[in-house]
């Protein structure tokens, strides 16, 4: 792992993996989203709105491993201190928060003809919505200490918040378990499914697809901070250069 | 008494919002990309 660490290392790898990443994402998340939308069934119950989870559990799954990415590259750079450690951390940050986004507007298109209301303030949405008001403390943190330090690494304050911030994933997942809530509870547990088959199997594409969307967008945010940082480094250091004669 | 709502204008609405969130990101993310790399190397150019 430390050896991924080193960013020259990083961008010959990133460099293959991130196109492959997207195309393959892309062209798995559409033939997910088409076979949910026009090739399984309606549910017994929900009728056709059953079709909004092959969206909505994705963009649930992403919103968490966003912050989860967040809180292991907050572990590493704060452990090791690795160079890529904060830059991974600022990657995830905005994919993050876009899929946490998208959970919470389309439960709530979900919510409406299922429940008969757009929203109730219950452990899961209320936890939800917390995660979004997280992502934008984060980076705005992220932005006012990259400022401050110029331009060197997330730094440790930002760093110390996405390890705090991790609380609020469990708090999630376990919420509609530990209060009564109008959300159901999970349908997908380790080893086992409450779904039957003709759901579960375009739910499970779907969340590989956009699972590699994201990570696709995270190697690209990667990339970009990298060069925006060598670019920096260089006109700095010829900045001084011309200043020395 | 409660009208019938149309479940189709829902699941519209959420692939609309889904897909256009996820394909505006994706975008952003490669041209971010591709303009700090045009910069990174513009800048060891000079």
């Amino acid at each position: 792992m430390h050896g991924f660490a080193n960013p020259a290392r990083f961008l010959r790898i990133a460099r293959w993996l991130m196109p492959l990443c997207m195309g393959a994402g892309i062209v798995v998340a559409a033939a997910a989203l088409g076979w949910g939308l026009f090739l399984a069934p309606a549910e017994r119950l929900q009728g056709e709105t059953v079709r909004i989870v092959y969206l909505h559990v994705p963009a649930a799954w992403l919103g968490m491993a966003g912050w989860m990415g967040i809180a292991a590259a907050s572990f590493t750079e704060l452990v090791w201190r690795h160079p890529l450690a904060g830059i991974a951390a600022r990657a995830c940050a905005v994919p993050g928060a876009v899929f946490t986004a998208v959970c919470l507007v389309t439960g709530s298109l979900w919510g409406r003809p299922a429940w008969g209301t757009w929203w109730v303030w219950d452990g899961r949405l209320t936890s939800m919505l917390v995660l979004l008001f997280l992502y934008f403390g984060w980076m705005a943190l992220s932005q006012a200490s990259e400022a401050s330090d110029g331009g060197q690494g997330a730094g440790r304050a930002p760093a110390i918040f996405g390890l705090v911030g991790a609380v609020n994933i469990p708090i999630i997942h376990y919420s509609v378990i530990w209060w009564n809530s109008q959300h159901q509870a999970p349908s997908i547990t380790m080893g086992k499914s409450a779904m039957a088959g003709a759901f579960l199997w375009p739910l499970l594409i779907a969340m590989l697809g956009f699972t590699l969307i994201f990570a696709g967008c995270v190697l690209a945010r990667m990339r970009a901070i990298l060069a925006d940082r060598q670019a920096e480094a260089r006109l700095r250091r010829k900045a001084l250069s011309e200043a020395e004669f | 008494m409660r009208e019938a709502m149309d479940p189709w204008t829902f699941v519209v609405a959420s692939y609309a919002v889904g897909v256009g969130a996820t394909a505006t990101m994706v975008l952003w993310s490669l041209l971010s990309m591709r303009r700090a790399e045009k910069r990174r190397d513009e800048a060891r150019k000079r």
